[in-house]
């Protein structure tokens, strides 16, 4: 029965294996996450000062656009497809993903999409310049040659990310050990199996809204173009119906993840697990009927910009509901304060100032001032760094422990989290402060009001890049010469893939767990 | 009210266990949103702070129940872990009254958008026409229309020279209106989409091809107000600066009439024979302004997308072309039959015909530009 892995390269080019596909792709996402990081900072260099120093204000747009593209589509979503991957299967006791070969599939094509985007640096033209929210007719009519390029790109990606969740949603519905029932399913599940509803809805509308493009492009419509009877007002409908259920489908998971580390730490089971799952599934349904708050200036009708204006205030109240929840499982637990858990502190924290600032940009008569300037950058980067990024980082280092069967150096990992935690705030505080003193986003320079805030916001993101190296060679090091992990890692750790022995083995429940081990907690 | 501002603010750092840099508060350290000059950014101000004191005070009694927490039942201090995980009453509660706060905030959220999207009994319109990088206003039932660029010399973009105190944030000819007076500003756009945003008139507003968006204010204090494009529109988006002179209604009248005679002045000079060294001189100038940050200083552009003006086949081949290509654009580049004048346009084509190596020896004529123009 117990197949070890194949030999050598054809392991991870052939493997079906949710564990191998999972590492596949941590791997890639953290190699698209420093190179993401590594257009950040060429940002942050040219606006460490006012005046053109490093960079072209063409080359600029460029780096604005693929830090965009690489975090959101190669970093951000590739790592919780990984984590998906790697723990699903672990926590509903299944032996692997329901879609072995699709899983494969999915994974692969990733490298070559991102290949494809990534080559257009080297082209005439350059890399796309528009933004990676390339609102026509910037991205069409006015684009680049290369323009092509990334909408295949695009597709790829897409079918990438469909695929995933389909197998996602396939794997849950079906494979779930016998007494595993819905509403004792850990967090995490809940919130990938919603998001995997998101991502099965909307990534076609991205399909659609770019292949709308090719063929403005190409073919001779004018699906975006005024001269031809199109609409460039409707480009932006399509793309935010698309774009808003994309930033839950990357904060949803995050949420699960937290849900799993606070109550383990906190040792006390998680505060009002079904009211998260409400929540959770709430927040899904309200991201549809939001999607127009990102377009309070292009000019809607009044009755419109309420409307989009209540639904987005509404957002508030679940999302509050999962903060309070928190905060109430922490209340009289006995917390210890490893990696994970100060990851996932932060992540409380900061997730709620960044949601403090979306209750502000959602007053739409007063977003007219905060629009398309720093405080969009401030809010979203709170939202998306200590959301996304520092709880897939909180996870890495919960789950690390399984994966090798060694422990990472807890010290180490709390210099990392401290010096991500500084960077972090040092470089997108100062933004809060030079968005509200007028300074517009996606510019090369800018006039000295702004000086003094870009200069401390710069510092901080060479401190925050330099956090991530760390953290490589933490994992690096544990994985080579990391202690002994025991199999329950953590005193309080709950759930089935701490029954299983650390490291996991490469295949495991290929017999049902017992019923005993499943508790919502 | 700046004090109180700025010790929330400072407030919110501290619960978000930001350290405070050690700072004077100058000039270059603003923190806040600008209170502006009309009525509605005064609103927008006191609605900001309304929601942002809200936030603080949530804030507050969250972070605090966590930081004692995090005090308290912490297992090195030996304490027991709880093991409640459900209440009915706190999850109603927790949902409740943030849905009532909300409340709170609507209300005059809606009240004043209302007041925002009332654009009736304007005395004057002004359309605003946004292009690759710069604004067209042109002031409907009076006959005046002129381009805004940005004034800001390259050597300062390039840290040739020091920067001025409105570096980026000034404009050749500034947007002028009257003190007082409700203008109604219609928004278009040309090519991409712009944005039109001056902070203190909390106006901003997206430029759309195809589209006229409308916005307006009522300044009631004369000043220099600036701003710039908000929405990314290509290379030079962040050198698209908006200047707006708000004056008396004397002085408005008397800038109105004096850019009634501007047109008049050049008509008359379209008619003139110039030299060939008056028209290099003055194409030097219209090329640097108008024609450099594309096809750069040395006209050499960036090609692929901004070709070179030395050696290119339309400065180098038949006027037609060249003439047809400036006036009418093409090829991705804006038309300029209506910014420029017709001196200027036929000065800044004697110039490229006989600069950067480029040798044609001829000499355009103002009225050359005009009678093209006419026989369109």
């Amino acid at each position: 029965m117990a197949h070890g892995p194949a030999k050598g390269i054809s392991r991870w080019l052939f493997t079906t294996n949710h564990k191998d596909i999972g590492s596949m792709y941590l791997w890639f996402s953290f190699a698209m996450f420093l190179l993401g990081g590594t257009f950040a900072l060429v940002i942050r260099m040219e606006l460490f000062q006012p005046g053109l120093q490093i960079v072209e204000p063409n080359f600029f747009n460029q780096m604005t656009t693929m830090h965009g593209l690489v975090m959101v589509f190669g970093a951000v979503m590739p790592a919780f497809v990984g984590l998906a991957n790697w723990m699903i299967p672990m926590m509903i006791g299944a032996p692997d993903m329901a879609l072995p070969r699709m899983n494969n599939w999915s994974f692969w094509i990733l490298p070559f999409a991102f290949a494809l985007l990534v080559s257009t640096f080297f082209m005439d033209g350059g890399a796309p310049n528009f933004g990676w929210t390339f609102y026509a007719p910037l991205s069409t009519t006015y684009a680049p040659d290369t323009v092509t390029f990334f909408i295949f790109g695009v597709h790829i990606m897409g079918a990438s990310s469909i695929m995933g969740a389909i197998n996602i949603v396939a794997t849950i519905l079906n494979l779930r050990a016998p007494g595993m029932t819905l509403m004792k399913m850990p967090l995490f599940v809940w919130t990938w199996l919603i998001t995997a509803y998101l991502l099965i809805a909307v990534m076609p509308v991205l399909a659609g809204v770019v292949t709308m493009m090719l063929m403005d492009i190409h073919f001779g419509t004018s699906f975006f173009e005024a001269a031809g009877g199109g609409d460039p007002v409707l480009f932006q409908h399509v793309f935010w119906f698309f774009g808003h259920p994309e930033v839950y489908i990357m904060i949803l998971p995050a949420f699960g993840i937290v849900s799993a580390i606070i109550p383990t730490f906190a040792r006390k089971p998680l505060f009002g697990y079904s009211s998260m799952v409400y929540a959770s599934a709430s927040i899904a349904f309200l991201s549809f009927i939001v999607w127009a708050h990102h377009m309070f200036t292009v000019g809607m009708p009044l009755f419109g910009e309420l409307v989009f204006m209540y639904a987005t205030m509404l957002i508030a109240v679940p999302t509050g509901v999962k903060v309070f929840n928190w905060v109430t499982t922490m209340w009289q637990g006995a917390m210890t304060f490893e990696t994970p858990m100060l990851f996932s502190i932060a992540f409380v924290i900061l997730f709620t100032i960044g949601g403090f600032s979306g209750l502000m940009l959602a007053i739409a008569p007063v977003d007219f001032q905060y629009h398309d300037t720093y405080f969009v950058v401030a809010h979203f980067h709170y939202v998306l760094v200590p959301g996304a990024i520092f709880s897939i980082t909180a996870a890495v280092y919960y789950w690390l422990p399984k994966w090798t069967g060694k422990m990472y150096d807890e010290t180490l990992g709390k210099t990392h989290f401290w010096l991500a935690f500084i960077g972090l705030n040092v470089t997108f505080f100062p933004m809060h402060f030079s968005g509200l003193a007028g300074m517009p986003r996606r510019i090369p320079d800018y006039n000295p009001l702004w000086a003094d805030w870009n200069m401390i916001s710069s510092i901080g993101a060479f401190l925050f890049g330099g956090a991530q190296i760390l953290f490589l060679y933490i994992v690096i090091r544990a994985i080579v010469s990391g202690k002994k992990a025991t199999d329950r890692v953590w005193e309080g750790s709950h759930g089935l893939e701490w029954t299983v022995p650390s490291p996991a083995p490469y295949h495991t429940f290929t017999t049902p767990p017992p019923k005993e081990d499943m508790q919502s907690y | 009210m700046l004090i109180t501002c700025k010790r929330s603010l400072a407030l919110l750092f501290a619960t978000s266990l930001m350290l405070l840099p050690a700072i004077g508060f100058a000039d270059g350290w603003q923190l806040n949103m600008t209170e502006g000059v009309t009525s509605i950014s005064k609103e927008v101000y006191k609605l900001h702070m309304t929601v942002f004191y809200i936030c603080c005070v949530i804030g507050v009694v969250v972070f605090g129940a966590m930081f004692v927490s995090m005090f308290l039942h912490r297992k090195s201090r030996g304490v027991k872990a709880s093991n409640f995980h459900e209440s009915v009453v706190l999850e109603l509660l927790w949902t409740i009254v943030p849905a009532l706060i909300l409340i709170v905030i609507a209300i005059p959220s809606t009240t004043l958008l209302k007041k925002i999207y009332n654009t009736d009994d304007a005395e004057i319109d002004i359309l605003i026409t946004a292009h690759q990088w710069k604004w067209q206003y042109e002031y409907l039932g009076e006959d005046v229309s002129f381009f805004s660029i940005s004034s800001t010399p390259p050597s300062q973009i390039n840290n040739e020279e020091e920067k001025g105190e409105h570096y980026l944030l000034e404009v050749d000819k500034p947007l002028v209106i009257p003190v007082g007076t409700k203008v109604r500003f219609l928004v278009t756009a040309g090519d991409v989409i712009h944005s039109w945003w001056v902070p203190d008139l909390a106006v901003k507003r997206d430029a759309i091809p195809g589209y006229t968006n409308e916005a307006w204010t009522q300044v009631e204090q004369e000043g220099v107000y600036r701003g710039q494009c908000a929405e990314l529109c290509g290379k030079d988006h962040g050198f698209m600066p908006i200047e707006v002179h708000v004056v008396s209604k004397a002085k408005y009248a008397e800038w109105i009439g004096a850019k009634k005679d501007e047109v008049l002045a050049i008509a008359e000079a379209s008619k003139k024979v110039l030299e060939l060294d008056e028209l290099m001189a003055t194409g030097e100038e219209v090329y640097n302004t108008n024609c450099a940050s594309c096809h750069q200083a040395d006209g050499k552009g960036l090609p692929p997308t901004f070709p070179a003006i030395a050696g290119s086949a339309i400065a180098m081949g038949e006027l037609s072309g060249h003439l047809n290509r400036v006036i009418n654009g093409g090829a991705g580049m804006p038309p300029f039959g209506e910014q420029l004048t017709p001196v200027e346009a036929a000065a800044v084509i004697t110039f490229q015909r006989n600069s950067f190596g480029n040798d044609m020896g001829q000499l355009v004529q103002p009225i050359d530009v005009v009678t093209f123009k006419q026989g369109q």
